[in-house]
């Protein structure tokens, strides 16, 4: 990678997409604590714009659209530009994407937190702001499309294959989900009712998951898994089995949100069946990676980009385990509405894909500033605070929904319930505390993250080359 | 691999592939009568009871509270008869829920009286000291909003004419602030003075909960 062949390549956009996910990131955390603590003292519930319910949706919505997005966009526009060897045909309309976005973002968040919230969870904002997400989703597609029509290699590697497949399918999902017929600027209804209302929901967030959680964080993993080893991904008939694969089994399985609701059974079972099916291609992955450092596991201890990568891909596998498990009929009755799945959707979101997404931030912002990361020190606690911090924080969620599924359940000899709803609450109190702190450990985590990269930038590039 | 140097083919490829469970398990299930069977026991929401519903999603209750009983021998024990489809025929949006941090709602229509939800809207833990959820007094403290009251109506396809929902409005307001509305004592303390003969933000609320599960019970008896 010579000086030369980098300076052509738009990357001022991967920084500033890069720096607003920092940013989303670490409103989004701080949003994360402060519902953490009002589950166990509703005192926090200090003002309406600050009750559990309006801040919920701020959270996940700041998280997956925030920071997520912002990830997304930073490590796409560098792979797409580096993989084709071509720089982004408009550099212009990139520009605005990235202030646009983040309009869009803090607008969306603000709207929350004023209770405009349309209750479809991951597509909560309301019709307006609707149109604007949908707006900057073709300012990103057509740099996608423009580079890759334009690109100076022939063959499309797999990163760029999965980063194909999330514009399209984020695009159907969005639109589909989000059709609404508005009442007020502020205010619309769903165009589906009821039972199809539901199916069209979990269909949408299911794969929303899918093509934002999973679907972009494979292509990093496909692409800077190699570039920070120096070692070629192992198997490509693999890969390709896995992305089709991939592909089609996920849009078939999100009633398994929905299981014994009045929704039809036959769409439950057939959901049942693809979430089953789906750990083979989720495991492709994983194998891929696994036998990627075949030979090689010493990188483990020698390079720090390593441990993010396996980790992140080894939490990928428990997931898509666990996932398709907890859509199985029975375990469903259990672990349903309980705080089980909190812990489940923690462990892929604290897991999986931040951990990959900080290697992939930590390899890329010293390469596209001709730096050196300011400490690989710093970058070596992030990596243990976060992990036990999400450990901790999913442990502990996964046995107050075993406690709670069971006190649901519980009965006395004379048939009757043995437990009040209340004191199924009011016992998880402790688990809540735990987990408010293993969310201050995760926190802690984070912001090293975004001290290190901070510090990274704010060096003079004539450092690294000293 | 030929696709993998074409990135329009291999669009295209990758949205049909997209596509095909998409059309099997959402979009033909829209057209079939099975998700989305319809009962004449099933009334739609009253202009008021519609508002109340849009105050609990502008709250979002919904990311505490469930409103579907599943068909299982201790949630039924718990919460009364499992839900129907029927019964959602007009919920735009649906508001099923997916974590119960709170008890499930879809059956709370006249388990408890008005006062009962004055008093707990405006404090949870006055009722249960130990509860979690958030106080919700200043509710009580807004006048209801009721200029969008039709559009939202005709909107949602309910049938009601101006003068129904004008109706409905006021028939609900002379019954809240009527002398001998059972539970007058509860909704005077919760609310001030000047909005006593008004309808508030929680009075809408509240007709909406004791709306839940309610149409269900004529709907049963009639089987």
């Amino acid at each position: 990678m010579s000086e030369t062949s980098t300076e052509k390549y738009n990357f001022t956009i991967v920084r500033g997409f890069a720096f607003s996910a920092l940013f989303w990131l670490v409103i989004g955390l701080i949003v994360g604590l402060w519902i953490a603590f009002e589950m166990f003292d509703p005192a926090l519930n200090l003002t309406p714009w600050l009750s559990f319910g309006r801040l919920r949706v701020v959270h996940t919505n700041g998280l997956g659209l925030g920071f997520g997005l912002a990830a997304i966009f930073a490590t796409s526009y560098y792979i797409l530009q580096r993989l084709t060897r071509t720089p982004l045909p408009f550099p212009r309309l990139a520009q605005l994407h990235l202030y646009f976005f983040n309009t869009i973002i803090a607008l969306g968040a603000l709207s929350l937190f004023a209770g405009m919230n349309t209750t479809k969870e991951y597509a909560e904002l309301e019709w307006p702001l609707d149109i604007g997400v949908v707006v900057l989703w073709v300012m990103f597609a057509i740099n996608v499309f423009g580079t890759l029509i334009k690109r100076q290699e022939k063959q499309m590697y797999i990163s760029l294959w999965y980063i194909i497949s999330m514009t399209v399918a984020i695009a159907i999902l969005y639109i589909v989900n989000n059709l609404e017929i508005p009442v007020t600027l502020f205010k619309s209804y769903s165009v589906y009712a009821g039972a199809n209302d539901a199916n069209v929901e979990w269909w949408y967030a299911h794969n929303v998951v899918g093509f934002i959680f999973t679907v972009p964080i494979l292509a990093m993993f496909y692409y800077f898994l190699p570039k920070s080893t120096g070692l070629p991904i192992f198997s490509h008939r693999l890969s390709i089995v896995s992305f089709w694969a991939l592909n089609f089994a996920y849009l078939w399985t999100g009633a398994h949100h929905l299981m014994l609701t009045p929704l039809p059974e036959w769409i439950q079972t057939v959901a049942i069946a693809f979430s089953i099916f789906l750990i083979a291609p989720s495991w492709g992955s994983v194998v891929n990676g696994y036998y990627t450092l075949q030979g090689n596991w010493d990188q483990m201890r020698t390079n720090y980009l390593v441990k993010f990568f396996i980790a992140g891909i080894t939490f990928y596998g428990l997931q898509t385990i666990q996932g398709p498990l907890q859509g199985l009929r029975t375990l469903n009755a259990f672990f349903h509405y309980t705080d089980w799945v909190i812990g489940h959707v923690h462990m892929g979101t604290m897991g999986w894909v931040t951990m990959v997404i900080s290697a992939s931030f930590y390899y890329m912002i010293p390469r596209i500033t001709s730096t050196e990361l300011y400490s690989v020190k710093l970058a070596n606690t992030h990596f243990w605070l976060i992990l036990v911090g999400q450990f901790t924080w999913t442990i502990t969620m996964w046995i107050a929904g075993i406690q709670q599924g069971a006190m649901w359940k519980a009965t006395n000899p004379d048939g009757s319930l043995m437990y009040n709803f209340l004191d199924t609450v009011t016992s998880l109190y402790p688990y809540y505390k735990l987990r408010f702190a293993a969310g201050v450990i995760y926190f802690i985590g984070i912001m090293i993250f975004a001290w290190n990269l901070i510090m990274t930038v704010r060096q003079q590039p004539s450092q690294a080359e000293a | 691999m030929g696709i993998t140097s074409k990135p329009v083919v291999f669009a295209v490829l990758a949205a049909v592939v997209i596509l095909i469970g998409t059309t099997v398990t959402v979009f033909i299930p829209l057209f079939m009568p099975s998700t989305q069977p319809v009962s004449a026991s099933i009334k739609p929401y009253t202009a008021v009871e519609q508002e109340g519903r849009d105050i609990y999603m502008r709250e979002g209750c919904n990311n505490c509270h469930t409103q579907t009983v599943r068909p299982l021998r201790t949630e039924v024990l718990r919460y009364g008869e499992y839900s129907k489809p029927e019964e959602f025929a007009y919920d735009r949006p649906f508001l099923w829920g997916s974590r119960r941090t709170g008890p499930d709602l879809n059956r709370v229509g006249e388990k408890y009286p008005d006062s009962w939800h004055y008093k707990h809207l405006d404090s949870p833990q006055s009722m249960f000291e130990k509860s979690n959820m958030p106080p919700y007094g200043w509710l009580a403290k807004n006048r209801l909003d009721t200029q969008y009251s039709l559009k939202k109506a005709t909107t949602l396809g309910y049938g009601y004419s101006e003068s129904d929902v004008h109706q409905q409005i006021t028939q609900y307001r002379a019954t809240v602030t009527d002398e001998n509305y059972p539970s007058k004592e509860s909704r005077n303390n919760v609310t001030p003075p000047e909005l006593r003969k008004e309808l508030t933000e929680m009075d809408a609320l509240i007709a909406y909960l004791q709306k839940l599960g309610r149409d269900v019970k004529n709907m049963e008896a009639k089987k």
